[in-house]
């Protein structure tokens, strides 16, 4: 499936697994899953608790071995992994720039940069173990990032997050993706909330359950069998892509830092065009897409 | 210098506590005490081999620790039981092992007291010349690995995907372990190595705010309690190890009293 980010045409997958299967005690933690991921796309892993959206993940980069089926990886793939469970012992003192250097050599303006960008800067000598939840996952991810990857692993990447802030977190990531056209291969910790930039979402039951764009899985009659007709109008994708800003003196600030009287879809700064929902309006402060620009 | 029996102690003690320092905070990261505790009881049918075959004593503990943990490391990935039973198993089948075995030699005497507590007048100068050659060794290893240990300490996954090899990590650090245990078994004896392990790094935990701070510091703690413990051993006519080992515990109780502004400390 070919995929074209920036101009770049790219048709072989970063990893993929075909017709595999993960046993455990017996048991088929997931079995006959086919995934693939792209440079520049972003594929999304949902479905309900023990589906295998982990398992899958796992298997996929190899930290888990098939008994079926066949995996494929990159030579020399450099992979960005923020596991679903990180737990630093409380005796092991580490501050949140020392766990950025424990990614490899990178000088300090780089994990300072990486940092402003989760918006972790200021907790750079913070300790890591008094963190809030939501902070170490910026900070994981930043230190995700900071290698250049290829190929960026998130289980549950916003796990602990604010509302506000996991849009703000979601941008970033399909940022980063536009910046350096890696592929990123995300699992929701919200089953139905999927990030906008996604390009393909991968419903998991212990198999494929169903697949496509977050539109047509939402739509699809075996996400409603699995989740129920409730479910298939509260699968919000999400489009919240601010990528400009309201200011208080009515004119508009845009991504590209340049200011306008007016935010129509012709004015040119707008990249995206299947929004639903592509701006906000804040008091005029900025807050909300501070990252922004 | 090295004449004096005391001196000779000393010496070869500090020499321990200093590479014991790092590997010990490991041990504490890792929680790994347990594990600790097995690589030091199997250090008896180690002790007992080498008797049996004539050979030396830290090449025998050595390679029965090794052993013990080559053991473990399978044991482990066929996950059939959790790992602080097969500790359980390995630790005390070795040690009554190795208990049965001294009782079958009756033509040898071997001074049991003196593997299980330690004894400071056994130290010879090739003692001291094994234990800093060790030493250096293992902190070298230290040195060299020391991103990767770390790294694997925080999460193997993390570490597999990214390319440290957790793998080899494990097995480097199961290595310096057993060549702790056989080094300094002669100073601390087998059923303290632990504490020694254990003890100094706790103290340290509370004073510093990088994994390499903590790891000097440990050596501090550690060199200061073996001084500690064998002036008092000598003063009070007491055993080598215990001494140490009460000299560490109280350096660990003063630590405690130290103000504590509770930045990234325990939770």
């Amino acid at each position: 499936m070919p995929v074209e980010i920036d101009g770049i045409m790219n048709t072989k997958p970063l990893i993929s697994l075909q017709g595999a299967g993960v046993q455990q005690n017996g048991r088929w933690l997931i079995r006959d899953v086919d995934l693939w991921v792209n440079p520049g796309e972003i594929v999304t892993l949902i479905g309900p608790n023990g589906s295998g959206k982990s398992t899958t993940m796992k298997a996929a980069i190899g930290l888990m071995k098939l008994q079926e089926g066949k995996e494929f990886k990159q030579p020399n793939l450099r992979i960005g992994y923020v596991p679903q469970k990180l737990t630093i012992d409380a005796t092991l003192p580490m501050s949140v720039h020392r766990l950025m250097r424990l990614a490899g050599r990178y000088s300090d303006a780089l994990i300072d940069e990486m940092l402003t960008s989760v918006g972790m800067k200021d907790h750079a000598h913070s300790a890591v173990h008094d963190l809030s939840g939501g902070e170490f996952q910026r900070v994981l991810l930043a230190r995700a990032m900071i290698g250049k990857p290829d190929l960026l692993v998130l289980d549950e990447p916003v796990q602990g997050v604010d509302y506000a802030g996991e849009a703000e977190l979601y941008d970033l990531i399909g940022k980063f993706r536009k910046q350096t056209g890696c592929g990123i291969l995300l699992i929701s910790h919200d089953l139905h909330v999927v990030m906008a930039q996604t390009d393909r979402v991968l419903c998991l039951n212990g198999h494929v359950c169903c697949t496509g764009t977050p539109q047509s899985v939402a739509s699809s009659p075996k996400y409603l069998e699995l989740f129920g007709r409730q479910a298939s109008s509260s699968l919000a994708v999400y489009q919240h892509h601010h990528d400009h800003t309201h200011l208080s003196d009515g004119r508009v600030l845009h991504e590209d830092g340049s200011i306008t009287d007016h935010c129509y879809h012709e004015d040119g700064h707008h990249h995206h065009h299947d929004h639903t929902h592509d701006h906000t309006h804040t008091d005029g402060t900025g807050q909300e897409n501070a990252h922004a620009g | 210098m090295l004449d004096d029996f005391f001196t000779r102690a000393l010496v070869a003690g500090i020499g321990i506590a200093l590479c014991v320092g790092p590997l010990g905070c490991f041990v504490v990261w890792r929680r790994m005490a347990y594990y600790g505790d097995t690589m030091a009881h199997s250090a008896l049918l180690g002790v007992t081999l080498s008797f049996l075959f004539e050979m030396s004593l830290s090449i025998g503990v050595f390679a029965i620790a090794l052993l013990v943990s080559l053991i473990l490391m399978g044991l482990q990935r066929n996950r059939s039981l959790p790992t602080d039973s097969l500790l359980g198993i390995l630790s005390h089948s070795s040690l009554a092992i190795g208990l049965v075995l001294v009782a079958f030699m009756t033509n040898l005497r071997v001074d049991l007291d003196s593997y299980l507590f330690g004894d400071i007048l056994a130290v010879s100068k090739t003692d001291i010349a094994v234990i800093y050659a060790g030493a250096v060794v293992i902190i070298a290893i230290l040195v060299v690995m020391w991103q990767k240990l770390l790294v694997a300490t925080l999460s193997e996954d993390l570490a597999l995907v990214e390319g440290f090899r957790p793998d080899q990590s494990k097995l480097v650090f199961m290595v310096l372990m057993a060549a702790v245990v056989a080094i300094a078994i002669k100073i601390v004896g087998i059923l303290l190595i632990t504490a020694l392990l254990i003890i100094p790094a706790a103290s340290a935990r509370r004073f510093c705010r990088t994994p390499e701070m903590m790891a000097v510091c440990a050596s501090m703690f550690g060199s200061i309690a073996v001084a500690m413990g064998l002036f008092g051993s000598l003063e009070f006519d007491t055993p080598s190890g215990p001494s140490i080992v009460v000299a560490a515990m109280l350096i660990f109780g003063v630590t405690l009293m130290a103000p504590w502004k509770g930045e990234g400390g325990w939770k």
